[in-house]
């Protein structure tokens, strides 16, 4: 329950975050336009989250043990491998396209936007079948090692 | 290239980075998790492994947000100028390619950076430069 409350104050400072920013907007992610007239927030965005969040995460190489109890879970992959490569190269091509990532996506459905309601739901389809495109690969990886 | 000083807006942008980057904080040191919405999102889809709850409270909040910043900060309505098809086309790739990439500009430009990673910084680098690339055939090639 209280890791469920924690949940909604993130994500309620972390929109507000997104909307006092910009990032929230289309078009000013579509204005870091480095061929033309170039709008360099979307640097000053990420500048600052990163500021903030380093020191935090630097303090997870000390302690392993979450607030809330439970461990801190960080990712355990390491390797540059063909998932990653790809996945950034389709992701970073339909971000473009329409100035959305996932987050603002979201946001954007609270401002009760049509055009965000239909990114969102396709957003989700592409989700349920990157899941299952990597249940189907992982499968054919084990049915190979079995043989 | 020429500087959009009419649109560009370093101290909101700032803050607002701040504000994103304390969300992050809080999400790790609290509950010991991520701040990746396309982890958060697509792990609420799958919701098999026991963490939907906390995902899904997450995103109400996130949802939430506008209704508060609109009576705080008096935020204009999101403008697409997409067309729907594009806006279908453009958020398959979105979710297809941040789970596959296991993150999106939370998980990877923020988190994964701040937290030095090698696969974030090959995956923002490959992501921003892909989007900037899209947006510039976008507008100069095609457009």
């Amino acid at each position: 329950m209280k890791r469920n409350v924690l949940a909604l104050a993130v994500g309620l400072i972390f929109g507000l975050g997104l909307c006092l920013s910009g990032m929230y907007q289309p078009s000013k992610v579509l204005g870091f336009d480095l061929g033309g007239r170039w709008d360099p927030s979307l640097a000053f965005v990420m500048g600052g989250a990163i500021a903030v969040a380093a020191p935090a995460f630097a303090l997870t190489r000390r302690r392993r043990a979450a607030w809330l109890g439970g461990e801190i879970d960080l990712p355990k992959a390491i390797a540059i491998d063909a998932p990653l490569v790809l996945g950034a190269l389709i992701f970073g091509v339909g971000w473009g396209l329409a100035g959305v990532c996932p987050a603002p996506g979201v946001v954007d459905v609270g401002f009760f936007s049509p055009s965000a309601m239909i990114f969102v739901a396709a957003m989700a389809i592409g989700m349920l079948a990157s899941r299952l495109a990597d249940l189907r690969l992982r499968s054919a990886r084990i049915a190979t090692q079995d043989a | 290239m020429t500087i959009d000083w009419t649109h560009f807006t370093p101290f909101s942008a700032l803050v607002g980075g701040a504000m994103i980057g304390a969300a992050a904080a809080l999400l790790i040191l609290g509950a010991g998790r991520i701040l990746g919405a396309a982890g958060i999102v697509g792990g609420a889809l799958d919701g098999r492994d026991g963490e939907a709850a906390w995902r899904w409270s997450l995103i109400a909040g996130l949802a939430a947000a506008p209704s508060l910043a609109y009576g705080l900060l008096g935020a204009a309505a999101p403008v697409f100028t997409a067309n729907w098809p594009v806006l279908v086309v453009s958020g398959l790739l979105v979710g297809f390619g941040a789970r596959l990439g296991s993150g999106c500009t939370s998980g990877h430009g923020v988190c994964g950076l701040a937290r030095l990673s090698p696969r974030s910084f090959v995956a923002t680098g490959i992501f921003m430069a892909t989007a900037f690339v899209t947006v510039f055939v976008a507008r100069h090639v095609v457009g």
